[in-house]
C-alpha cells in the first residue's frame, strides 16, 4: 500500500513535471517580448522592426515592444544585452553584420563579443551599391577603376560610418582592383543623398535601398550581391564585372546564450513567417530577404570574419 | 498640382482629420513641455499607432505632434528656466527673466504668436518654394557644415553676457563633452574610461537637462521660498493676447528676419531646431537698437527663438520630401513612415501622390493655427500648475520627471548619472559665472565642426594641401568670411571697451 502510494505520488510528480515542462514548451512566449534596436529610430533596422512588430504580435500572440538603446554604432546596446539580458527568449536584440564582426576586432574593449549570444536568424540583407550622380563622368565601374588607377586618392566615395559595411566594401574594392580611393565616412545613410546630389563626393558606396530611392538622381554602377537585386534589375553585380565582392549589411536578431532551444525555434519560425508577409513591402525598397539560421548563421559570421579580418587588422596597424 | 492641393484641402477638413490634428497638437504640447521628452521621442512613440491609420491620418498625427512639441518646449523654458526640448534653449534667455518680472503670461503669449506665425511661414515656404530651396540644401557639403558650425560657435561671445573668457571656457567644456564616445569620423573610442556604456557619448538632451534643470532646482531648493518667485505666480496681468500681438506685428522686422533665418538653417542637413533658434536669437540681438536688454527679459528674444524653431518644423521637410534628406533629427522618423507607406521622397511625391503630400503639408499649417487656442488654454493650465504647486512639491516632482525623462531617452541609468553629475557641476560653474548656454552650444556645434572638417580635408586627399578643400567652393568662402566678420563684431566691442578701460586710468599713472 505504502509502496503503491509512493509509486503513485512519484508518478504524479513525474507527470506534473512533464506537464509543466510540456506546458513551458507550449507556453513560450509567456509574456511580452522586448525587441531592442541598438540604433536611433528611423534607420533601416528600426523601419524593419516596425514592419515586423505587428506580424510578430499576431503570430506569437503577445505584445512585442520595440525599444531603442543607441550608442557606439550599436556597441552600447549589444554590450548591455550580453551582460544583462535574461535567457528566456523574451528579450531579443537586433544584430548587424559587419558591426558585430568589426567592432570587437577594432576596439580594445567593445564591451561584447561577436559570438556572445545565440543568433536566431538573419532575416534580410542590403547589398552594397556603388552609386554615382546622374551627371557623373563615370558610366561604368570600369571607368571608375581606370580613373582611380591614374589618379590615386582623387575618387572620393562617401558611405555610412567608419568600418561599416560600406567602408569594408570600399576597402575590398581597393584590394580587388588594386586602386587607391578616398573613403569619406558620414554619420549613417541620412546625409548621403545630399552628398551625392550636391556633388560633395565622386560617388557613394551605400546600400541598394538608396539606389532605389535615388533612382532618377543617381546611377548604380554595381551591387555586392550574388545575383542581381530585383529592385534594381539593370545594375550589374561586382562578380559579373570581375570583382569577387559579395557582402553588405545583414540584419537579424539574437537572444542570450543558454536560451532554451524551444524558444529559439518558436522565434525563428515567427520571424520566417513575418518575413514572408513583409517581403512584398521590403523587396521594392532594395532589401534582399534571407532566412539564415542556426549553423548557417554561425558559418556566415565566420566566413565574413575571415574576409574582413585581414582588412580590418591592416587598417588597425596603419 | 493645384487640383491635388484643393483635394488635399478638402481631405484635411474631414472631422476625423481635424480631431486627429487637435489631439496631436495637444499631446505634442504636453510632451514638449516635459524636460527630457523631445519631439523625436514623441514621434517615435507615436509611430506604431499611425500604422493602423490610413496614410494621411497617420501623417497628420505625426505633423501635429511635431508642431505641438516644438512649441511646448517654450512653457518650461519661460516658467522654470528649463527648455522642454532643445529647440527652446534660446527661449530661456529672455523668457525666464520676463517671468521673474511678473511677465510670464506676456512671454507665453509672445511665444504662442511667434510659433503660430513661424509654423505658417514654414508651411508656406514648403508649399511654394520646395524645389528651389531643396537645391540650396544640397549645396551644404562637409566644408560648408564646418563653417556653419564655426559661425554658430561665434555665438558664444554674445551668449556669455559680460565675460568673453567665461563664455569661451563654457564653450570649450561643451566641445570637450562632445568628444566623449565613438568618433563620428574614424570610429575610435575616446574618453570612455574603459566603460562600454560610455561609447554612446553624452547625449545632448542629457546634458541639456543636467545643465539647465538641476542648477535651477538646486537654487530653488537653496533659496527655499523664492523658488517660483512671487512675480511668476501672478496670473492676472494687465496684458491681453491682443496687445501682445499688436506689439509683435507693429514691429515685424524681427519676426520676418527670424522666420527667414529659421527657414535657411532648417535646410542645412543635421542642424535642428536648437541651432535655428540660437542663430535667430543671436541675429535678433545683433540687429537690435538695444542689444544690452537681451537676456534681461526682451520679448524680441522669445519671438526670435520661437518663430524660427517652428519654421523649422515644415521648413526642414523641404529637403526631406524633395530629396530624402532629413533636415532635422525628428525628420528621420517621418522619412521612415513615408517609406513604410511606399512613398518615395522626390518630386513624384508632389505630383503622383500629391493629395497625400499636400494634405500632410496643409495639416501642419492647421496644426500651427491650432497652437493658438490649444496653447493659450493649455498654457494657462501648465502655468497654473507650475505656479500653484508649493515648492516642496514642485522641486521633487520636477526632479522625478527629469530623471524619468532622462532614463526613457535611451533606457540608460548611466545617462541619469551623467545628467546628475553634469547638473551638479553646472550649479557650481554657474556660481563662477559660467552658464549653461555656451556649454550646450559647444556640445552641439563641436561635433558638427569636427565632422565637417575631417570629411572636407579627406575629400582633399589628392591635393597637395588637403585643407584647401575647406575653401574650394564660393559658398564655403562666403561662409568663411562670415565667420571672420562675426568673430570680429563680437570681439571688437569688448576690445574697444578694454582699451578704453586701460586708457582711462593711464592719465593717473
Amino acid at each position: 500500500m505504502k509502496a503503491q502510494l509512493l509509486i503513485a505520488s512519484v508518478a504524479i510528480a513525474a507527470a506534473s513535471v512533464s506537464i509543466s515542462a510540456g506546458s513551458a514548451k507550449a507556453d513560450f512566449p509567456e509574456g511580452p517580448i522586448t525587441y531592442t534596436i541598438p540604433f536611433d529610430p528611423g534607420g533601416e533596422s528600426d523601419v524593419t522592426a516596425r514592419f515586423q512588430e505587428q506580424h510578430l504580435e499576431e503570430i506569437l500572440g503577445v505584445n512585442v515592444n520595440i525599444r531603442h538603446r543607441p550608442g557606439g554604432g550599436g556597441a552600447v546596446g549589444w554590450s548591455e544585452f550580453q551582460n544583462n539580458a535574461e535567457p528566456t527568449g523574451h528579450e531579443i536584440i537586433g544584430i548587424n553584420i559587419p558591426h558585430i564582426i568589426a567592432q570587437p576586432i577594432l576596439r580594445e574593449d567593445a564591451g561584447y563579443t561577436t559570438d556572445g549570444w545565440e543568433i536566431v536568424t538573419f532575416f534580410h540583407q542590403t547589398p552594397n551599391a556603388l552609386i554615382v550622380p546622374q551627371e557623373s563622368q563615370f558610366e561604368s565601374l570600369e571607368e571608375v577603376v581606370s580613373y582611380a588607377d591614374e589618379n590615386p586618392q582623387a575618387v572620393t566615395l562617401g558611405g555610412s560610418g567608419t568600418f561599416s559595411a560600406n567602408h569594408l566594401e570600399t576597402l575590398r574594392l581597393e584590394r580587388e582592383a588594386d586602386i587607391d580611393v578616398t573613403y569619406i565616412p558620414f554619420t549613417g545613410t541620412g546625409p548621403l543623398p545630399a552628398a551625392l546630389q550636391g556633388g560633395h563626393v565622386s560617388g557613394i558606396m551605400n546600400y541598394t535601398m538608396l539606389g532605389v530611392q535615388l533612382e532618377d538622381k543617381g546611377r548604380v554602377l554595381a551591387v555586392s550581391s550574388e545575383d542581381r537585386v530585383s529592385a534594381l534589375p539593370d545594375a550589374p553585380t561586382f562578380r559579373e564585372l570581375g570583382y569577387d565582392i559579395v557582402g553588405g549589411a545583414y540584419r537579424g536578431v539574437a537572444v542570450p546564450e543558454d536560451t532554451p532551444q524551444e524558444a529559439i525555434d518558436t522565434l525563428r519560425e515567427a520571424f520566417a513567417k513575418t518575413n514572408k508577409r513583409i517581403a512584398e513591402k521590403q523587396r521594392p525598397l532594395g532589401f534582399v530577404m534571407t532566412d539564415i539560421t542556426g549553423d548557417d548563421a554561425d558559418e556566415l559570421v565566420n566566413q565574413l570574419r575571415e574576409a574582413y579580418g585581414p582588412i580590418l587588422e591592416a587598417q588597425q596597424s596603419n | 498640382m493645384e487640383s491635388s492641393l484643393y483635394e488635399a484641402f478638402v481631405a484635411i477638413l474631414d472631422p476625423v482629420m481635424l480631431l486627429t490634428s487637435l489631439v496631436g497638437v495637444t499631446a505634442g504640447l504636453f510632451i514638449g513641455a516635459l524636460p527630457g521628452l523631445t519631439a523625436t521621442m514623441a514621434l517615435a512613440v507615436l509611430l506604431p499607432f499611425t500604422f493602423s491609420m490610413p496614410p494621411l491620418q497617420g501623417l497628420i498625427a505625426l505633423g501635429a505632434v511635431y508642431m505641438g512639441s516644438i512649441y511646448g518646449g517654450a512653457f518650461t523654458a519661460i516658467l522654470i528656466n528649463t527648455p522642454g526640448t532643445p529647440s527652446s534653449i534660446a527661449t530661456t534667455f529672455d523668457g525666464y527673466p520676463m517671468a521673474r518680472q511678473g511677465r510670464a503670461y506676456e512671454g507665453i503669449a509672445s511665444a504662442t504668436i511667434a510659433s503660430v506665425v513661424g509654423g505658417l511661414v514654414g508651411v508656406t515656404a514648403l508649399l511654394l518654394l520646395a524645389p528651389p530651396l531643396a537645391r540650396l540644401a544640397v549645396a551644404f557639403g562637409p566644408a560648408e557644415m564646418f563653417w556653419v558650425a564655426l559661425l554658430g560657435l561665434t555665438l558664444v561671445a554674445s551668449l556669455s553676457a559680460g565675460s568673453l573668457l567665461k563664455g569661451l571656457t563654457g564653450g570649450c567644456i561643451g566641445i570637450m563633452l562632445g568628444t566623449i564616445g565613438v568618433a563620428p569620423v574614424g570610429g575610435e573610442t575616446r574618453f570612455t574610461f574603459g566603460l562600454p556604456a560610455m561609447q554612446g557619448g553624452v547625449e545632448l538632451i542629457v546634458a541639456l537637462i543636467g545643465l539647465f534643470v538641476i542648477p535651477e532646482i538646486l537654487s530653488m531648493a537653496a533659496t527655499v521660498r523664492g523658488a517660483v518667485p512671487e512675480e511668476v505666480a501672478k496670473l492676472r496681468q494687465n496684458v491681453s493676447i491682443v496687445s501682445v500681438a499688436k506689439r509683435i506685428f507693429t514691429r515685424p522686422v524681427n519676426l520676418i528676419r527670424s522666420c527667414i533665418i529659421g527657414q535657411l538653417v532648417a535646410l542645412v542637413p543635421g542642424a535642428g531646431g536648437n541651432v535655428t533658434s540660437l542663430v535667430a536669437y543671436n541675429e535678433a540681438r545683433r540687429f537690435s537698437d538695444d542689444p544690452d536688454s537681451f537676456g534681461k527679459g526682451n520679448v524680441d528674444g522669445i519671438v526670435a527663438s520661437e518663430s524660427s524653431n517652428n519654421v523649422m518644423v515644415a521648413g526642414s521637410m523641404v529637403p526631406l520630401l524633395t530629396l530624402g534628406i532629413p533636415g532635422a533629427p525628428p525628420d528621420a522618423i517621418i522619412l521612415g513612415v513615408l517609406l513604410l507607406h511606399g512613398l518615395r521622397p522626390g518630386l513624384d511625391l508632389f505630383t503622383e501622390t500629391g493629395t497625400l503630400t499636400n494634405g500632410f503639408i496643409l495639416s501642419m499649417g492647421l496644426g500651427a493655427l491650432l497652437l493658438l487656442p490649444v496653447g493659450l488654454l493649455g498654457g494657462r493650465l501648465i502655468q497654473r500648475a507650475v505656479v500653484r504647486t508649493p515648492v516642496y512639491f514642485l522641486v521633487p516632482s520636477i526632479v522625478m520627471v527629469t530623471i524619468l525623462g532622462t532614463f526613457a531617452l535611451r533606457n540608460s541609468m548611466l545617462d541619469v548619472l551623467i545628467m546628475l553629475v553634469l547638473g551638479t557641476a553646472g550649479y557650481f560653474l554657474r556660481l563662477l559665472g559660467i552658464t549653461a548656454p555656451p556649454i550646450v552650444l559647444g556640445l552641439i556645434l563641436g561635433g558638427i565642426a569636427e565632422q565637417g572638417y575631417v570629411q572636407a580635408v579627406l575629400t582633399g586627399a589628392a591635393y597637395e594641401v588637403p585643407q584647401l578643400a575647406l575653401v574650394k567652393n564660393p559658398l564655403s568662402i562666403v561662409l568663411a568670411v562670415l565667420v571672420v566678420l562675426s568673430a570680429l563684431t563680437a570681439l571688437l566691442p569688448q576690445w574697444l571697451e578694454r582699451r578704453g578701460a586701460t586708457k582711462s586710468p593711464s592719465p593717473r599713472e
